[in-house]
């Protein structure tokens, strides 16, 4: 096993916070992400998770990043690619006892749905309408998919809670 | 064209617009011969904001199809006021009408109720989003006054809030045109609109400007809209800019004699009464074509949902 869950035996500083024996690690999340990255996967400790957060700790790649770890919990594809609104340099360590079994860069999905609430009072998605709030991802921002405002700068701020 | 509904001029090709335009001219030369059309068959109006060249228009075009209107009536009046969701009213119209009509303030709306509905919907203005019919027959207006081809149209006033301004300028991006959009810097085009501007026509086409002056003489058709004084937070910046963007004789002498001008009305004071009677005036003709356009667009949508209910597959659509 290489240095807490780095297959490439970099450290970066990663024993900041514990090893998790399954689940899966959040790494180089930019600096002061890190809640915002439980708010998009709607992990907020109620149910009982097991969750280390690493915030500013030093990186190599990014000068401060951010780590989470979710313990017993393997994310999905999906929630993968949400993540990249936020953490477009995030990779995703699925670990199984102890050993990191799989390793994904995030990839930008062409679709968010039920993630972010439109900042447009305008928009009809902000009433009280029985409707799903949907985002295409642009290059550099997202778009509602019923007002077309366009989002390029505190996507995180979007994150619906 | 074969659409199931009509929220945005972006999803209307230039063959669609063509085919929508060719067909109202056919209507407009034999009313006549679409006059039992479409007997028997319901539109349903929801207008959720006062409307009346719209929705009397869509009046009158299903009435000339011999088909007949279920009008919601006004907010005040209906269960809007009760606090029905716009999902639920769309629901249950559609078992009412054959085809909805939507007008309401609350930009996306007929995307959303598109979504609940299978009878053909029509937006016809969502807040300060879309207004795709208004520009269906705005596109025939400058097709009968200049042309559709190698055209140069200023659009002028409001351009934040127009709605019938962002649908006409998307569908413009089909043709030939170098699209002037003249405003006050508080009214300019949403960032989005020049956004899908530029991915449509790389930009080469679009162009800003506070004045009219430098770009009038070059015009074949200037758009004018109102400057709506309750959009501005404050009296005075409205008075600063108001009347940099009235027309009058005066304003056009340096336009081209054949130049068209247009608006979608209802017009305060941005247009002088005196250029109504010049050769330049064409709204009262435009806010005229919107029946035989509304009537070919109507026929066009009833037609291709009874094929799709009778299982029918192809273009179908009118009688050639």
């Amino acid at each position: 096993m290489s240095n807490d869950h780095d297959p490439h035996g970099n450290d970066d500083h990663e024993l900041r916070v514990s090893k998790i024996r399954d689940g899966t690690v959040i790494d180089h999340v930019r600096g002061g992400q890190a809640l915002n990255v439980l708010a998009i996967l709607g992990i907020d400790g109620t149910r009982g998770e097991e969750l280390s957060i690493g915030m500013n700790v030093p990186s190599d790649r990014l000068a401060r990043k951010d780590i989470v770890k979710v313990e017993g919990r393997e994310l999905s594809q999906d929630e993968v690619d949400v993540l990249s609104l936020i953490a477009p340099d995030a990779t995703i360590n699925i670990v199984r006892d102890y050993d990191v079994v799989e390793k994904h860069r995030v990839e930008r999905p062409d679709v968010v749905e039920g993630v972010l609430s439109c900042p447009n009072a305008s928009c009809i998605t902000t009433g009280n309408e029985p409707v799903t709030s949907r985002f295409s991802v642009l290059e550099d921002g997202v778009r509602c998919s019923y007002c077309e405002t366009i989002v390029r700068e505190d996507i995180a701020s979007l994150i619906d809670t | 064209m074969r659409h199931d509904h009509l929220i945005t001029s972006k999803q209307l090709s230039r063959a669609d617009i063509e085919s929508v335009l060719d067909y109202a001219s056919e209507i407009a030369a034999d009313p006549s011969a679409v006059a039992d059309k479409h007997a028997g068959q319901l539109l349903g109006l929801l207008f959720f904001e006062p409307s009346t060249r719209t929705k009397m228009s869509f009046e009158t075009a299903m009435k000339r199809l011999g088909g007949d209107v279920v009008d919601m009536g006004s907010v005040e009046s209906s269960s809007v006021k009760k606090g029905e969701t716009l999902a639920d009213t769309v629901r249950v119209i559609e078992g009412y009408a054959d085809a909805i009509v939507l007008r309401h303030p609350k930009q996306g709306s007929a995307t959303m109720a598109s979504e609940f509905v299978d009878v053909p919907l029509l937006n016809a203005g969502d807040g300060a989003g879309h207004h795709p019919t208004q520009t269906l027959l705005d596109l025939y207006t400058i097709r009968e006054n200049a042309g559709l081809d190698d055209l140069t149209i200023g659009i002028m006033g409001d351009l934040k809030y127009g709605r019938t301004v962002h649908s006409l300028a998307y569908a413009l991006t089909n043709f030939d045109t170098r699209q002037h959009f003249i405003s006050p810097e508080s009214l300019r085009l949403p960032r989005e609109v020049v956004y899908d501007l530029h991915q449509q026509q790389d930009g080469t086409g679009i162009r800003e400007h506070e004045s009219l002056e430098e770009i009038l003489p070059s015009l074949d058709v200037l758009y004018v809209t109102r400057i709506q004084r309750e959009r501005f937070p404050d009296e005075n910046e409205y008075q600063a800019v108001a009347g940099e963007y009235q027309i009058d004789v005066e304003t056009l002498e340096d336009a081209r004699e054949d130049l068209t001008v247009m608006h979608p009305l209802p017009r305060v004071d941005e247009i002088a009464p005196e250029i109504d009677r010049t050769d330049h005036a064409a709204y009262f003709e435009q806010a005229h074509n919107a029946v035989p356009v509304r009537m070919a667009l109507l026929d066009l949508l009833l037609s291709d949902h009874e094929a799709d209910e009778d299982g029918e597959t192809g273009d179908g659509g009118h009688d050639e």
